[in-house]
């Protein structure tokens, strides 16, 4: 398992190499990258910069792979979120989880995504034409995660 | 007894600081106290009563208005998230 938060670029490839190197019992490898949009809300994006809180987001990101882990079979996991100054086309985060199968696969890196944008402590500024402009929470990304509560 | 405070993105620039060591009252023992104690030092501090869903975490652990605030705690205010 591997959680990271950079300032640095992430490569999808890499990561998922370095998952599956030397091992042939991973049946499935589910991954997501999220990217800066050039526009939001119906401004034009031209620069974000990414907030979070050192050592909880780290503990944060930890726990809910634990929980995904405790979920489905998990045979390893990769997540890597970036912090600092981003610009539209740049990678945000990335998420890896290898199974035996996919349905875990999928589901384990869907969740971990989900409980991500809800749980761990990061923030997003925008710049617009009309300034800067910190990011609202949405209600359709608690919605998502509520739907793995059962 | 003294607490180690934080404040993350909108709030800190409200506040206009993103931490702070604070010496607390002998009434002041919970999260709530201590969100309404640091409100009543009214100007910006306001923020604190008006941030929507504002979330509160202690010892990096996300808690709720009732929870205990001990000596040597580390307490942090934010907005709800935006990462991903």
């Amino acid at each position: 398992m591997k959680v990271s938060v950079q300032t640095e670029d992430f490569d999808l490839g890499a990561e998922c190499t370095a998952i599956t190197r030397g091992r042939s019992d991973i049946g499935a490898l589910a991954s997501f990258v999220g990217l800066v949009r050039d526009s939001n809300d119906g401004a034009g994006i031209s620069r974000m910069t990414l907030e979070h809180y050192p050592g909880m987001t780290e503990q944060s990101l930890a726990e809910i792979v634990e929980q995904a882990r405790g979920r489905w079979d998990v045979m390893d996991a990769t997540v890597i979120h970036r912090i600092g100054e981003l610009k539209p086309g740049d990678n945000i985060v990335l998420v890896a989880v290898a199974s035996a199968h996919r349905g875990d696969a999928f589901a384990a890196c869907e969740f971990i995504m989900d409980y991500l944008k809800t749980r761990a402590p990061f923030w997003k500024k925008e710049k617009t034409p009309e300034g800067e402009r910190w990011v609202d929470a949405r209600e359709s990304d608690d919605e998502s995660a509520a739907r793995w509560k059962a | 007894m003294s607490v180690h405070i934080l404040y993350f993105a909108g709030l800190r620039e409200a506040l206009g600081q993103s931490s702070e060591q604070l010496s607390l009252p002998a009434q002041v023992g919970s999260v709530g106290q201590l969100h309404a104690h640091l409100a009543a030092r009214g100007g910006v501090w306001v923020a604190l009563a008006t941030t929507k869903n504002l979330r509160i975490a202690v010892n990096r652990k996300v808690a709720a208005m009732d929870a205990p605030v001990k000596d040597g705690d580390e307490v942090a205010f934010f907005p709800p998230v935006t990462g991903g």
